[in-house]
Formats: C-alpha cells, structure tokens, sequence
C-alpha cells in the first residue's frame, strides 16, 4: 500500500522567524494590517509505502527526525492520507 | 608535513581557496570528493564553505549524508581535527559533530562583509599561533549564519568555554558593525567538548594574503600546520 504523507515543518515557536516577520510587514503594507503572528515553514509531500497507515506514519516520522526537520531549531506536523 | 584533506562536495566554492591556504601555511592538502569512503590517512580534514547541495532543504543537511561523513565522524571520533568553514560549520552541525543550528540572517540578507571577532580558545589545533583575546578582522559571506541552539546548550557552550569566535564591535571610529546575522551570544564559531572539532562563519583563507586586504585568517592554518597528534590530548566529554 501506497499513502501519501504531507509533513509540515514549523520554525520552533519562540526562535526569532525574519522570514514571517518580513512577510507580516509586507502584509500590513498592502493593506492587511490585521495580519499579525506569520511565520513561514516548508511544506513536504510524499508517497510511502508501508503495509499500514500506521506504519507509514512512524515511517514518515522517522524521516522527519532524521532529515527533514532540525530538531534543533524545529517541528513538524504529519499527515497521513487514506490511500 | 602534515596531510589535510580538504573534502569537495558538490556546491563546494572555497575549497581551492582552503587548498591554496594551507599549502601556503606549509601542509600538504589534498582535495578529496564527498563519495570517497575514506580520508585517505589525512591528519587534519577541513569542511570548506560553498552552497553544498544548494542548500536545499536546510545549509548542510544532505551534505550530511555524503559516504565521506562517516569517515569524517570516525576521525573527530578518534580526536582528529576538523575544521567546517561557513557551509562546514552548516555540515558538522547536521552531522549533530556540533550542537546548535545556523539559521537564515536576522536581517534576511545575505551578508558579504568583514567582521571584526575575538579569538576566545587560542588552545584548539586552528587557533593555536593566536593570543587568547586577539582581534581579527575575517571576511563573512552567508545567508545562513544565525547561530541558534537550545538555552541550555548556549549555557554549557559558556561555561564550557567553547566559543572559538565571538563578534566584536570593531574598534572605535569604524563604520563596522558587529554581529552581521543576529547569531546568539554574538557566536561567530565554536568547538566540540574536546577542541578537536572547530565551527565557524568567517573565512579564514580569504583574508590569507597581503593581496586580497587581510592576513588575518593566516593563523588558522599556521596553527594546524603545526599541530601535533602526539601534543594534542582531547579533553574527556560526551560531546
């Protein structure tokens, strides 16, 4: 079985985020000033292949751990779609 | 005369620039390719600055996984010398050889400059042949230099005394600023527990010649030129 993973990786809340910061200026610029608290991350999608969606998930999230976040400076977020 | 590998991988740019230095400093560099397995005898293994991968993903996270790491891991292991410059530093902190993480600039900016830092660990087989506080002014050129680690990691790396090079305001009357990415502490470099393995932003081997401004950063490899293995015992540590 195939699923497909959607992993959401966030700067960790409270590390200084220029990128959001700069974007939420831009925001207010254009006329949005009631955007406030942006902050930009990476969004990853991927097929796994895994005999369960659990085990597709606790594969996925090894890989977040090992690579495709910092667990230094951030967090992710799984999504496992049904297949 | 002491073998220094100087590993390549692909995105590598300052790495004839590592080599040219540490000729100059009388070792002998060898340029080695990331897919090599090993490091072939080298006593010293410099991690030179580029754009590794094109930074894709994060600075230095695939790099990580070059089969040369591994043989990179052994030899900080095994108490050899490991210098990242810039992108390296980027590398040997995904490669976990270093706590802490670089992040984009606080200002977003890629900063091209130079800098003015103090040389706090003078006892570190690159930093030997400098006085324990002297100033240096070194070249920085990265989008990613902000130097980020957990509060109690920042803490031990104090206490521990393992900040190699700190930001300094330049002295008065310079139009210099300090700090050019909004690193913590001010951190421009650091060291593992036990010395051997050395991290920083600046770039020693473009300030290695009268005809580019600054010799500067000549000490770096002067220092490991004349490191001895024998001389050298890493102090005892996790990390």
């Amino acid at each position: 079985m195939s699923y497909r993973v959607h992993v959401r990786v966030m700067p960790r809340s409270g590390l200084l985020d220029p990128q959001g910061q700069a974007v939420e200026h831009a925001l207010g610029e254009l006329g949005f000033p009631e955007a406030a608290g942006v902050r930009v991350g990476r969004a990853i999608e991927l097929e796994v292949a895994a005999p369960s969606r659990a085990e597709a998930e606790a594969r996925a999230r090894l890989m977040c751990d090992k690579l495709l976040a910092n667990p230094v400076t951030e967090d992710y977020l799984l999504e496992v779609e049904e297949p | 005369m002491l073998d220094v590998a100087v590993v390549r991988f692909p995105g590598s740019n300052c790495d004839i620039d590592t080599v040219l230095a540490v000729e100059a400093a009388g070792a002998r560099p060898e340029l080695v390719w990331h897919r090599e397995t090993d490091l072939r005898g080298a006593d010293v293994v410099i991690l030179p600055g580029g754009f590794s991968y094109g930074d894709y993903l994060r600075a230095g996270a695939i790099a990580r996984f070059s089969p040369v790491m591994q043989a990179v891991q052994r030899h900080a292991a095994e108490g050899g010398p490991v210098l990242g410059i810039c992108n390296g530093f980027q590398i040997l902190c995904e490669a976990h050889l270093l706590p802490g993480a670089l992040l984009r600039n606080a200002g977003l900016a890629f900063v091209a400059k130079p800098v003015d830092v103090v040389v706090e660990r003078s006892d570190t087989p690159f930093t030997s042949t400098y006085a324990p506080g002297e100033r240096l002014r070194l070249p920085v050129a990265h989008g990613d230099g902000r130097f980020a680690a957990a509060d109690d990691t920042l803490r031990l790396l104090e206490a521990e005394g393992r900040v190699v090079l700190r930001y300094v305001a330049a002295t008065e009357g310079s139009p210099l600023q300090p700090n050019p990415n909004g690193s913590a502490n001010h951190i421009a470099g650091i060291c593992n527990a036990a010395g051997n393995v050395v991290g920083i932003m600046p770039h020693p081997e473009r300030a290695a010649e009268p005809l580019v401004g600054s010799t500067d950063g000549r000490g770096f490899f002067a220092s490991l030129a004349a490191w001895q293995p024998e001389s050298f015992i890493p102090k005892a540590s996790s990390r």
